[in-house]
């Protein structure tokens, strides 16, 4: 361990204690997470303050181990804090997760072999009780958002890699969350149709005008994505840098060749490199 | 087409082996018939034979070869004498007979599916209180291994006396052992599937805010059904071996247990064997008929062929 070589946390802008603007969707505050493990605790998260706002396209970026998934995770209250603060919505995680306030979608896309597609949709439908009629106009809806309108009746095998991802999201689209978690979604992808799932999800976030929590290793993706790139270090995880992008809302692929863009890339590199410590 | 050939190949060994095994198995008596019908054997009397090796038997008494395979009580009957015992059991009588193969089968059978259903119903029951509670967990699975290393044999008599004295007899004690032995598996391969699911999956369901009861139906039992269909061919199996356990410790009547027993008393080893295929074929009917209607729901469930 190099606690004492790694460079101190830079106390983000965002992390300075004033008052929560009213537009504020997660807000954290000094949020410790502690691992209670046989070869002893682990620090997961330490002292991790953030912002993000209403329509926030925020993505999270560090290596393994900073606590990028356990900060989301928390998030959704699918982990418990600690210490600190954590509200959604103006709730607690809890409180918000049994009001169904986010679609999460995992890294792999967990459909369920034995349902359809359509019924794949549907399978959040059914537990958050939405009438057949209902079910059946979301489910369009839905697939034609991610551009898989005609393959509902389609089991998951039938499906490419990529199709699949893009059915799960459309699960977590299907019912009224205003906040999208997604933890590196596209992570086992190839590139090109990573891309190409990059400018729709680009899209869908623009039609659907939803907060989104990104988590990916891609210094491109979370910069091509961003409104706001969340910077994390390992060991005890932490916040690192947090960027606001400089990029305009419309975006098309080749934005990742103007000097704009490599600029933040860089400062994102250059963050990274400098959380890493030397390990 | 390659694989029939195999398939083929394999029957034929077993079956030239089996031919090949009545000629020492039987040997000796064919020579004692033979003695008495005033042919010339080597060694001449029964008293000088008795000693002797089967094989050594056979290849100075080679004319009686072809005897070993026809005699009316041998100590291994030859193939096709149980062949043609089944089929004069099942074709050539009526079902309504006492010697028919068919009749003492369909009481073993319906024995079998009483206790099949029963332990079927109890496994899944006893599997969904293990994987729900952790005291039931804690509490029932050591008994349900417990019960499974008595031997069946040794307590299927007090299961019979025992309910005999609280006045249920007829189908209800055999199915009662049949269930006895078929549960097991199904709770065992309950247990397993209704785990299946992995963190992923469960996760998946809390963001949904889903309670217990739409996590089962919803996600656990769907991922059990490959598990479930693996255990209920086990357990069908274990549920016919049950029924026909139940009916040796009655001297029961009727059942292919009955004519094990009764084949028995009288020497007739033919009769036994016949109602031993009769209990395979019964077997690989029930597993194959529970093979079929696995592919149709895991077809329904649009698993890939």
């Amino acid at each position: 361990m190099n606690m004492e070589t790694t460079t101190q946390a830079i106390q983000p802008e965002a992390a300075a204690s004033a008052p929560a603007p009213a537009n504020c969707v997660i807000e954290a505050r000094n949020l410790d997470l502690t691992f209670q493990t046989n070869d002893g605790p682990v620090h997961a998260l330490k002292d991790v303050s953030l912002e993000i706002n209403k329509g926030d396209f925020v993505s999270f970026i560090g290596p393994s181990g900073c606590g990028k998934t356990t900060f989301l995770r928390c998030i959704a209250a699918l982990e418990t804090p600690t210490g600190g603060s954590l509200s959604v919505n103006g709730m607690t995680p809890d409180e918000a997760r049994r009001n169904r306030a986010y679609g999460y979608v995992f890294q792999a896309a967990g459909l369920y072999p034995w349902r359809t597609i359509a019924k794949n949709i549907k399978l959040p439908l059914e537990i958050m009780g939405y009438s057949k009629a209902e079910q059946e106009k979301r489910v369009n809806q839905v697939l034609e958002l991610v551009e898989l309108s005609g393959f509902g009746g389609k089991f998951p095998w039938q499906l490419s890699g990529g199709m699949q991802q893009r059915a799960s999201i459309a699960r977590a689209l299907a019912f009224d969350a205003d906040i999208l978690l997604m933890d590196e979604p596209f992570g086992a992808l190839d590139e090109i149709v990573r891309d190409h799932l990059n400018e729709q999800l680009l899209k869908l976030w623009a039609r659907t005008n939803k907060t989104i929590g990104f988590v990916t290793h891609s210094i491109p993706e979370a910069v091509y994505l961003s409104t706001k790139i969340v910077v994390m270090s390992p060991r005890p995880g932490r916040i690192h840098d947090v960027i606001d992008s400089t990029l305009p809302k419309e975006r098309p692929l080749d934005i990742r060749d103007s000097p704009e863009f490599i600029e933040i890339a860089h400062r994102v590199r250059e963050g990274l490199r400098a959380g890493h410590g030397d390990d | 087409m390659k694989s029939l050939v195999a398939v083929l190949t394999v029957l034929a060994a077993i079956i030239a082996f089996w031919y090949a095994a009545c000629v020492p198995m039987n040997i000796k008596g064919v020579l004692d018939q033979a003695e008495r019908a005033g042919v010339e054997v080597t060694p001449a009397t029964a008293k000088e034979r008795r000693d002797r090796g089967e094989i050594g038997l056979v290849l100075k008494n080679t004319f009686a070869i072809g005897d070993t395979w026809v005699q009316e009580r041998p100590r291994l009957p030859a193939p096709h004498q149980v062949a043609v015992e089944l089929w004069e059991t099942t074709v050539e009588k009526k079902i309504t007979s006492k010697r028919s193969l068919i009749y003492h089968a369909q009481v073993t059978l319906s024995a079998t599916l009483l206790g099949f259903a029963i332990g079927t119903g109890l496994g899944i029951l006893l599997a969904v209180g293990i994987v729900h509670s952790r005291v039931m967990d804690m509490s029932v699975m050591p008994w349900a291994i417990v019960s499974q290393t008595i031997p069946i044999i040794a307590l299927a008599p007090m299961i019979i006396v025992v309910l005999y004295s609280i006045g249920v007899q007829g189908i209800i004690p055999k199915a009662v052992i049949s269930a006895y032995l078929s549960f097991f598996p199904v709770v065992v391969g309950m247990v397993k599937g209704l785990r299946a699911p992995d963190a992923m999956q469960l996760d998946l369901l809390k963001t949904y805010n889903a309670n217990t009861n739409q996590g089962f139906w919803k996600l656990r039992l769907p991922s059990s059904m490959p598990y479930l269909f693996a255990s209920l061919k086990i357990g069908i199996a274990a549920s016919l071996v049950g029924a026909i356990v139940g009916e040796l410790p009655t001297g029961a009547v009727a059942g292919l247990g009955a004519r094990l027993l009764a084949g028995s008393y009288y020497g007739q080893t033919v009769q036994i064997w016949s109602a031993l295929f009769a209990a395979a074929i019964l077997a690989a009917a029930l597993v194959a008929l529970l093979g079929l209607i696995e592919k149709l729901v895991l077809n329904r469930m649009g698993v890939q062929a």
